[in-house]
């Protein structure tokens, strides 16, 4: 083809963050896929480390740098590139084409635009011009005005009549966007919006109206399909985001269904898309009338949903439709017989349900709306409605068993309240006023959610009481298979029989009730198809697919849905250990359920099963399949969790032992251990009173960390300074897990934290990193800046670790991958905790030091080969730099520090000649800017403002402004540092910090909180709150701010060097 | 799904296969030619579709019933919202019923529909495995059966289904011109919606009515279930309307007659095309269009006299989907353009179509 480009660059998304997370390393991955196959080279440019499209063998050449103009720019100078793909890395990739396109560099080096052309993405991204284009084509929209003021604002939404909807242009996720039922509220969040954006759009609300999203295909020669409609069972007011999403749609009729279709179809031809595209709709649910809500013109999170429920590669078609391939020229890799030129047919549902992780984080409000807080999602599939509905909410991993017959949940709240004002739990709050007596019709009236729904939900509590009725005697086959076919699990009925899970499960296979496993096969079995992508069902009696039992194959268990501690480096840990056992010559099974991973990408492994990673699941798994072995090390806690019951259950572990694990996984045992090796921990007990609790804080001396020895999710740890603070901490564990006691440990102070991630086999250290946190001891590992090789760690530290580790390793029989976390001061070392699995960081030690560490455990649990010896760490000659991406502009009102609970969604790694380069490109990489010039300062206690001091002269010798809050101005001003001093913002006196930030005039705020959790609605809260909502970098962290401040004094912006991955190793 | 106050009834095929089901319709044992189609959505449009007459109908789309069935009018003997005035299937199969429905237009559900109509329905049935197989060794003579009775099973192709599938007079819709005759072999009637939407004059006439005097512009051949080769009577009326040089459109059933009345032949395909996704390529051209069939015999090309040439093919397995003559005006298509149920995109054939007619 004379269009082929032969050299492209491919924007990736950086650092997961809500609105923007795992759905574009799958997307990535598979256009570098569809471009590698055409021969074609790959430039990456993305920070985000842990995923798979920046590891080795995908792209031809890696840049670890900011997706910004200022080092694309500067990779396409270097590069020259022929071609560039902007849909594959979300709103920051899209961004950042725009930016190059403007600032005429796209045009310098002739760089061509692949699918969607740049005006066309401007005419989707710009409200004014997107409503004008559909207009054209008489499609409608949601009347709107775009104002670029806040009285503008208040004028247009008078004239549309309230409530009315805010929007911002350009925006990921909804950002911002929000539902003003008064001038009051249109007045608030405008300006809020206007600090980020010029344009604020005031919109229509069309409360209760259904939202349907299309994703639609479209070539150069015009041929355009319709590749999966998806439902919310949440109507309009609640983003899309943060929706329950059925595919395809269950409500809409022959004639709705299709009208949207043909709307969509035409909107994408007159808009000119060549590639993917998705369109939302709002339908009204009293009539065909509908308005277009937005048209992203680019892979989504939708589309990596879609791709997943209907088993159709959008990216992989996208990046070839964008090389200018048509429809019908693509094979459809399902069936291997027919083209890509189709709309699939689905024979079974899909349900995708958000994970959120609100606890997490202090003050966050917990209101769902139009904008987004989920950090998350899974994917369920079945072919009956309540089915796929109990299945997803199993796989969130938030404690439930499924919509109904849950332990430990109390929905005593206001039932009206909870339905009418939806938080993360309102789909519980369904069953419980059913059974309330709430009629669906009274429901429907509360919620908008279609009677549809709310009858399957009916039906699923009709069933649950129907079970509990026939406690006490023998369940009727009839009953059970019901049961199964509406999705409960075995756990769900055991509680409902007053039986126990294991009795539940034998009696239900003496009765022959089995699950089967189905084909995803794009066709509904139209065309025979060998695809390999499998689900389990209760609804029907056949298996697709047949079970040699003589390729003993090795099932690798993924990590679930991403959330707060647990994303896509698990994924990637996952795809690695897959590809190696490949090599190796081992038949893989991957069982997962996230949309947003490549784990799930069928042609990864060699059966997918896309199904829930409970251990019910697994042994039925496991029972057709006969695996050579389970891998539970590779997907985070989820797996590890079940290798003490897989191995009861006869299933080989493939790795350190499940006896092991238990014992590393068990507090008291490991202490023990510890004990036994003469290896110091910091002092801990388990307390079940008050009094003990504060006998024995007081033993050890403040500060504590107090935390309930069991959580379901979204921990609850604190760092207890004296007893006040420890009794109110002990009063909300105790609120959150009653029925478990309390652990406190001595919390040590100013130390630093080493982590040691390694490889052993048979108990003996094969490889290992060892890497040092920048902040002291108390940031959870998740949230601290992470520097590898260590660069201010004491040799006999090091030293100490790794002796430690080989002791470890040996007591626990370590056989694979494993993780210790150290704290230390001066020369003394202690062990905060063990995993013996992958951790978070083993992507980045693995890129930093140029050796696959998930390869090495592989093998090593494989029983395969490995080399004698590997490089040490210790001489790199470059330093590589983890730093944490934050999410708080979207958490309204969340507290954005630092603490022992970690709170970042997202992470980046970058490459420096040295600490600082590496330091910069991280910090630029996670949102903060350069040049600062004007610096707000509060550093905190009196301990810190010292520390601080030669940190703020250097400032000084910079040529900063400096403004300070009262102690921090009075302080610096008795050493002779001049600042201006700015008014508190509760003293509402002007000049005023408050004031200063929302008009722009602060480049960077430097904000060390006084203690460790601060509750309230304090005055520094709400200027770290006002930097976020205002888009101004903000530090919380002092030795983070000592670094940043002396890595700005050595460098600037042009002393970063523009290097691949490939130009350090 | 053994529910209260539901029976239990089965499905059985020709080669002895069994599934398991609960009625949710007619309680009344029917036999017919069990075929399946992949829509995801529209089964009250396929339910009304003369074309499935003497086929029990199965649903690969697990969730069936959600929105219920609309309140219908006939007007002039053209539905409202249906394909025909009444459930022309056999019977039904289904994986999941809903009989909680839920539609603003919904004024029953499709259970008290199919029993109002006398049709037995099924649910409960692994659809899929019935689909795999049926895609294996084809469509094939099966029934629905009660408890406590057996019924012969039945191929309805060896019948003549169009007789008595459209209507027996002639009707005329008077309109603007053009106008065209529509030979009616069980018509869908959102073929004729589209027609009067256009304003075209339409007089629908009997599957055999001689149509050879009739004054008109064109002549469209409608849709209709069975075997093309069981239309002797249309295939002839045909083959004197192009002595005549009358422009000719067929649509599914039209296809196979104007193939047969060109002078090619017809042959039974394996389990047919009932979907709403079926890629239609244009002969010689980069556009392909997915469209709505329903259909069980396909037009051999190969037997295509000189002079005509396929217009269209399916892009899945290279079948005919579309004839036309390379120098005159007839030409017809596999699919359908009236979609309903499935996507309107080659709604446009109809303008194509009627601009020729001047």
């Amino acid at each position: 083809m004379s269009m082929k480009p032969k050299k492209v660059i491919i924007l990736g998304s950086s650092a997961l963050k809500i609105g923007e997370a795992g759905e574009f390393d799958y997307s990535g991955s598979q256009a570098i896929k569809a471009l590698k196959e055409e021969g074609i080279r790959t430039i990456l440019v993305n920070p985000n480390i842990a995923t798979i499209q920046t590891s080795e063998g995908l792209p031809d050449r890696v840049y670890f740098l900011p997706v910004n103009a200022h080092f694309v720019g500067g990779v396409i100078e270097k590069e020259r590139p022929d071609g560039i793909l902007l849909g594959f890395g979300g709103q920051t990739a899209l961004n950042c084409g725009v930016a190059l396109h403007r600032n005429g560099i796209l045009h310098k080096y002739r760089v061509r635009v692949l699918g969607t052309p740049i005006q066309v993405i401007r005419d989707t991204e710009d409200r004014k011009r997107f409503v004008s284009k559909l207009a054209e084509a008489g499609i409608e929209t949601p009347r709107s005005e775009a104002v670029g003021s806040v009285e503008e604002a208040v004028k247009v939404a008078s004239g549309i009549g309230y409530p009315v909807m805010l929007r911002i242009a350009y925006a990921l996720g909804g950002l911002g966007s929000g539902i003003c039922k008064s001038a009051e509220e249109v007045r608030e969040r405008a300006s809020r919006a206007l600090a980020h954006t010029e344009q604020v759009l005031v919109e229509e609300y069309l409360e209760g109206w259904k939202e349907v999203e299309y994703e639609v295909v479209r070539d150069r020669f015009d041929n355009c399909v319709t590749v999966c409609n998806m439902e919310n069972f949440d109507p309009m007011g609640i983003h899309t985001g943060e929706s329950i999403v059925i595919a395809p749609s269950q409500t809409l009729s022959n004639r709705e269904y299709h009208m949207l279709r043909d709307l969509s179809i035409r909107a994408v031809r007159h808009l000119g898309v060549v590639g993917e595209c998705n369109i939302q709709f709002a339908l009204d649910p009293f009539s065909e009338n509908y308005r277009v809500i937005e048209v992203n013109a680019r892979l989504s999170r939708s589309s990596a949903l879609a791709s997943k429920a209907t088993g159709y590669p959008l990216a992989f078609i996208a990046a070839k439709l964008g090389l200018g391939y048509s429809l019908t020229e693509l094979p459809n890799k399902v069936t291997g017989k027919t083209k890509v030129c189709f709309e699939p047919a689905l024979d079974y549902v899909v349900v995708k349900m958000p994970r959120w992780d609100m606890k997490k984080f202090r003050n966050v409000s917990l209101q769902l709306g139009s904008g987004m807080k989920s950090v998350g999602e899974v994917m369920s599939i079945g072919r009956s409605f309540e089915e796929a509905l109990q299945k997803a909410l199993r796989m969130l991993e938030i404690g439930v068993d499924g919509i109904v017959a849950n332990s430990n949940m109390r929905l005593l709240d206001d039932l009206d309240e909870e339905l009418g004002h939806p938080t993360d739990r309102r789909i519980f709050f369904i069953p419980a006023a059913l059974k309330q007596g709430y009629t669906v019709d009274r429901l429907h009236e509360l919620t908008h959610i279609d009677r549809w729904f709310l009858h399957k939900i009916e039906h699923i509590v009709e069933v649950e009481g129907r079970l509990s009725r026939t406690a006490g005697h023998a369940c009727p086959r009839d009953l059970l298979l019901e049961a199964k076919r509406a999705g409960f699990s075995d756990i769900q009925i055991s509680r409902l029989l007053g039986k126990s899970e294991d009795e539940v499960r034998e009696s239900r296979r003496n009765l022959g009730i089995l699950p089967v496993i189905k084909q995803i096969d794009t066709l509904a079995a139209e065309y025979p198809a060998g695809t390999n992508y499998l689900y389990l069902t209760y609804n029907g009696d056949e298996d697709d697919v047949e079970f040699s039992g003589e390729t003993r194959p090795v099932i690798v268990l993924g990590s679930g849905a991403y959330r707060i501690g647990s994303s896509v480096e698990f994924d990637w840990c996952c795809v690695n250990a897959v590809s190696t056992l490949r090599k190796l010559g081992r038949s893989t099974i991957v069982i997962n359920y996230n949309p947003e991973t490549v784990s799930t990408d069928y042609d990864e492994c060699d059966r997918l099963y896309f199904d829930e990673l409970s251990f019910e699941t697994v042994i039925e798994i496991c029972k057709r399949e006969r695996p050579g072995g389970v891998i539970v090390s590779m997907g985070g806690q989820i797996p590890n969790n079940l290798a003490v019951r897989l191995a009861g259950a006869g299933v080989e572990i493939l790795g350190t032992s499940a006896r092991c694990v238990d014992n590393a996984e068990d507090r008291h045992k490991f202490s023990k251990l510890l004990d036994d090796l003469g290896v110091d921990q910091p002092e801990w007990n388990e307390l079940e009173s008050r009094e003990e609790a504060i006998e024995f804080a007081r033993r050890v001396g403040y500060p504590v960390l107090v935390r309930p020895s069991y959580v379901l999710s979204g921990a609850a740890m604190s760092v207890a300074s004296n007893d006040t603070e420890l009794i109110r901490y002990l009063e909300r564990a105790v609120e959150i897990s009653r029925d478990y006691p309390i652990v406190i440990t001595k919390f040590i102070e100013n130390a630093k934290e080493i982590e040691l991630d390694a490889v052993a086999r048979h108990g003996e250290l094969v490889i290992d990193a060892i890497s040092e946190h920048v902040e002291y001891a108390g940031v959870h590992s998740g949230d601290a800046t992470i520097v590898l090789p260590p660069q201010r760690t004491y040799l006999e530290t090091t030293r100490r670790v790794k002796l430690i580790a080989r002791k470890i390793a040996r007591a626990l029989e370590i056989h694979g991958p494993f993780n210790i976390q150290f704290v230390a001061r001066d020369n003394a070392v202690l062990v905060i905790e063990c995993n013996l699995r992958a951790s978070r960081s083993f992507p980045f030690v693995s890129k930093i030091c140029g050796t696959n560490y998930i390869d090495v455990a592989t093998r090593v649990m494989a029983g395969a080969e490995i080399p004698d010896q590997f490089p040490s760490v210790f001489d790199l000659e470059y330093v590589g730099v983890k730093a944490p991406q934050f999410s708080f502009t979207r958490l309204e009102g969340a507290d954005p520090t630092l603490g022992v609970e970690m709170a970042s969604t997202g992470e980046v790694g970058c490459l420096g000649d040295d600490f600082e380069e590496a330091f910069l490109k991280a910090l630029l990489s996670v949102g903060y800017k350069l040049p600062v010039k004007n610096i707000l300062l509060s550093t905190g206690p009196i301990e810190s403002k010292a520390e601080f001091l030669a940190n703020a002269r250097m400032l000084v010798e910079m040529g900063m402004n400096l403004y300070a809050t009262g102690g921090t101005a009075n302080f610096l001003r008795g050493t002779g540092i001049e600042t201006s001093e700015l008014h508190w913002p509760l003293d509402k006196e002007s000049p005023n910090t408050l004031e200063f930030i929302s008009e722009g005039k602060i480049d960077l705020v430097i904000n060390i909180p006084k203690n460790y959790q601060e509750e309230e609605l304090t005055n520094d809260y709400l200027i770290r709150r006002a930097a976020v909502d205002y888009g101004v970098p903000l530090l919380t962290d002092l030795q983070l701010a000592r670094r940043f401040v002396e890595a700005l004094s050595n460098k600037t912006l042009e002393d970063l060097q523009i290097k691949s991955w490939g130009e350090y190793l | 799904m053994q529910m209260d106050g539901t029976s239990s009834a089965k499905l059985i095929l020709e080669n002895g296969s069994e599934f398991d089901g609960v009625s949710f319709g007619f309680s009344r044992s029917a036999a017919g030619e069990v075929v399946f189609n992949t829509g995801m959505v529209g089964y009250a449009e396929s339910l009304t579709d003369p074309s499935y007459r003497g086929q029990i109908l199965v649903f690969t789309y697990p969730l069936i019933g959600n929105y219920g069935i609309p309140a219908d009018k006939i007007i002039d003997g053209i539905s409202s919202v249906f394909e025909s005035g009444s459930v022309r299937v056999d019977g039904v199969v289904v994986s999941g019923y809903s009989a909680n429905h839920s539609h603003w237009n919904s004024a029953g559900s499709l259970g008290e529909w199919l029993i109002a109509h006398e049709v037995p329905a099924i649910s409960g049935v692994d659809t899929r495995r019935l689909t795999r197989l049926l895609r294996e060794s084809g469509t094939m003579p099966g029934k629905i059966l009660f408890p406590g009775g057996d019924i012969p099973f039945r191929n309805p192709n060896e019948d003549n289904l169009v007789e008595g599938a459209g209507v027996s007079e002639p009707v005329v819709y008077e309109r603007s011109s053009p106008r065209v005759v529509l030979v009616d072999c069980g018509c869908k009637h959102n073929i004729l919606r589209s027609l009067l939407e256009r304003d075209v004059t339409v007089k629908r006439v009997p599957w055999n009515y001689d149509f050879a005097d009739e004054p008109c512009d064109g002549v469209i051949l409608s849709n209709g279930p069975g075997d093309p080769k069981m239309c002797g009577a249309a295939v002839e009326n045909v083959k004197k309307a192009m002595g005549h040089d009358i422009p000719v459109f067929g649509i599914c059933l039209g296809n196979q007659i104007l193939g047969l009345a060109a002078g090619g032949s017809t042959y039974k395909l394996k389990f047919g095309h009932r979907s709403q996704n079926q890629p239609c390529l244009e002969v010689g051209g980069a556009r392909c269009h997915i469209t709505s069939q329903n259909h069980g015999y396909a037009v051999d090309t190969r037997t295509l006299p000189a002079g005509w040439e396929p217009w269209f093919i399916n892009a899945n397995d290279g079948t005919n989907e579309g004839i036309r003559h390379r120098s005159r005006p007839f030409m017809s298509v596999q699919f359908h353009p009236e979609a309903s149920p499935g996507p309107v995109d080659t709604g446009f054939l109809f303008d194509m179509f009627l601009e020729r007619l001047g």
